[in-house]
């Protein structure tokens, strides 16, 4: 019978990366009503040195394929390890994290082990209503107690939709990055270590990697932005500093209003930074407006973000009507308190 | 060279309209286009048929509807345009609707290479290419930015990743999935939509297929996923407003919000 949660875990350039250590935790909230061990898959070259803080982040397992051809991504040598492990472990559930590398390789390896795969979800349960169960079982799952529901945004967003894997093994999704959320780092936590050895050829290698370059920092695009922090004319000619600061402690962007990009006054707010009907439509996990009044154009732009919270100092501001949580008072001095905050929480978090 | 374009009818998903009932999309009166990604890959094909010589075919599957968006290929240049179209493939999922397109592209024959985009705009998989360049056995490269050299036998490539970007050497034939950084979709020509609406668009069937598909993996019976359920988005609750508080307690209410949301 198939078992086990897989998680096959993202590294780049040696280190394990967050969405790996998310989905983790993501398996061990699932262990919890499935009851199966949770196996973090490593893949790469001389990882050995991160074997521990899989454990730490709640592995049970750590299978680890340590080869030189798994040193940087390349579609066909990680198809084939992730492909043996399934081959050998028969899972019940395997997990990839949505980016550019889990897009590329989940598919091929769903083709090839010969199952479904349910893209970019947010959100995973394992079935347990009677008409989850029922629905499971009317598709052929013969397991439905084991069946996991996996929900994703399909039609940019204006569509929720569950979706189930009822006949095929193991059930496989890519789960999008920064949503999952990790669970406590406890070092006492120890785990057993695996190492499959699988067999390379030249022939597997069937693409050249010619050149592999950390780009610099992109030129800033708002739309792919997951946090934003956005200044209306509130925060006036001279606010870019502050809200750059928030976002830098935050991992975001700056971005505007169109009242602030048209005032020629607001020499910092770009054309490429204004959100709303004329400018971008963005959908970041989190907006914070900064002296924004929140006019239909604007929220027009705004509106699908995860999270909405609006420091303005006028009380009947149209923002806080699409703000999940809103607070009345002086951008100029709240703002600087915030970053101040954050910045208090990341130098805690850091050396937690 | 020989070129094949996956392309894909989609709803414009800027008017997409859900029913409040069912969750389902309303699909009746809503404006299709090429989906954008594909648009991209028919524009990249064309360009290095410009550079080398060869010929670009393009396949859709979908209701006969999607005569419209194949037609519009041809308009821009594309030489031959297939239709895979019948009840039995009708919801399919994205391994089924791959391996359909993978029985149809092995029924045209030689290629030496396949484009997809990288997703398409109402599902937003970006499944289909990698699961069919693994159901025709081809080196795939997926995220592709640009194309740097085409020759006969290999392309080299720049191949997108969130930070940063690899450039690959790849031999044909071989499956690339397009990004919009690729190229800029040129417009139909006037004597091109002439041309589009004389050029036949060929049709295969069930039966034309039936020797390659794996039978018990298609449409809406064999996808080995199916949705459970859908429903529209919620629409955003108005939130708490905070008021008359001291700065502090506003910073921390703020930074209590961040956490419940993981988004610290
Ligand atoms: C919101 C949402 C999210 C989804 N997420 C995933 C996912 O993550 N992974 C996955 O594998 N699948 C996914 N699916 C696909 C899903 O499993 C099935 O495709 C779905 O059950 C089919 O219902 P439909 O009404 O969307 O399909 P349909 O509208 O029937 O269309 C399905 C396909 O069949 C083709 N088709 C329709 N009629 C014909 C015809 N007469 N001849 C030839 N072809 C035809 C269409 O071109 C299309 O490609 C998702 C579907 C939805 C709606
Ligand atoms: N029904 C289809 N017909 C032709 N090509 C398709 C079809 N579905 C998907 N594709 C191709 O696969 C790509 C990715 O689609 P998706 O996995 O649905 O996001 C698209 O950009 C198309 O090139």
């Amino acid at each position: 019978m198939s078992k086990g949660i897989f998680i096959i875990v993202e590294q780049r350039n040696g280190k394990v990366q967050n969405v790996g250590l998310e989905l983790i935790g993501e398996a061990t909230r699932l262990k919890a009503d499935l009851g199966d061990d949770v196996y973090a898959v490593l893949l790469g070259y001389n990882m050995k040195d991160e074997v521990e803080k899989l454990y730490h982040y709640g592995a049970d397992k750590v299978i680890l394929v340590d080869n030189k051809y798994l040193k940087d991504y390349a579609t066909e040598p990680y198809t084939k390890a992730v492909a043996e492990v399934v081959k050998k472990f028969d899972p019940e559930i395997m997990l990839f994290g949505a980016s550019s590398i889990g897009r590329d390789l989940a598919p091929r390896v769903a083709s090839r082990v010969k199952t479904g795969l349910v893209a970019d979800t947010t959100g995973l349960r394992m079935a347990k209503t009677e008409q989850e169960l029922s629905q499971e079982a009317a598709h052929g799952c013969k397991t439905p107690e084991r069946a996991l529901l996996m929900t994703r945004p399909a039609f940019g967003g204006n569509l929720l939709a569950t979706l189930m894997c009822p006949r095929t093994k193991p059930q496989m999704a890519t789960v999008r990055p920064g949503v999952m959320k990790k669970i406590d780092k406890d070092e006492s936590r120890k785990g057993e270590l695996i190492k499959l050895d699988v067999e390379f050829t030249a022939d597997d290698m069937n693409i050249e990697i010619l050149e592999a370059v950390k780009a610099e920092k992109k030129m800033v695009d708002i739309t792919e932005a997951k946090v934003l922090v956005s200044g209306g004319r509130g925060v006036g000619k001279d606010g870019y500093e502050m809200l750059k600061a928030c976002a830098d402690q935050l991992g975001g962007e700056v971005s505007s209003s169109r009242a602030c990009v048209d005032d020629a006054a607001c020499e910092w707010a770009k054309p490429e930074m204004q959100v709303g009907q004329t400018g971008k439509t963005v959908r970041p996990d989190l907006y914070l407006a900064c002296g924004i009044s929140g006019a239909i154009q604007h929220v027009a732009g705004m509106e699908n973000s995860d999270l909405v919270i609006s420091i303005n100092k006028n009380d009947t501001a149209a923002i806080f009507s699409v703000s999940d949580l809103g607070v009345v008072g002086d951008v100029k001095k709240i703002l600087p308190k915030l970053t101040a905050a954050l910045k208090k929480y990341n130098e805690a978090k850091a050396n937690a | 060279m020989k070129i094949v374009v996956c392309i894909k009818q989609v709803p414009d998903t800027v008017d997409v309209k859900i029913d409040p009932k069912t969750g389902n999309l309303i699909r009746e009166g809503l404006p299709v286009i090429i989906n954008p990604d594909d648009k991209v890959g028919i524009e990249a094909a064309l360009s290095i048929k410009e550079q080398i010589g060869g010929t670009v075919t393009v396949i859709s599957m979908g209701p006969p509807q999607a005569d419209v968006a194949l037609r519009e290929a041809l308009a821009m240049g594309c030489d031959e345009a297939i239709l895979v179209s019948g009840r039995e493939f009708g919801g399919s999922d994205t391994y089924a609707t791959s391996g359909i397109l993978a029985a149809a592209i092995k029924k045209f024959g030689h290629f030496d290479l396949l484009i997809t985009g990288r997703q398409a705009i109402d599902g937003d998989t970006a499944q289909v290419g990698p699961q069919l360049g693994e159901k025709l056995h081809i080196p795939q490269v997926s995220y592709v930015e640009e194309i740097k050299e085409v020759a006969e036998d290999h392309l080299i490539v720049k191949r997108q990743f969130e930070d940063g970007y690899h450039i690959i050497k790849i031999k044909t034939p071989c499956l690339l999935t397009a990004i919009g950084e690729l190229a800029k979709p040129r417009y139909m020509t006037v004597d091109g939509v002439m041309d589009a609406y004389d050029k036949e668009v060929k049709i295969y069937g069930f039966d034309d297929l039936k020797d390659d598909l794996e039978l018990d993996m298609i449409g809406t019976k064999g996808s080995p996923t199916n949705v459970y359920q859908s429903f529209p988005k919620q629409l955003k609750a108005p939130g708490t407003v905070l008021k008359d508080m001291t700065d502090d307690e506003y910073v921390n209410a703020i930074m209590t919000k961040l956490e419940e949301k993981h988004v610290i």
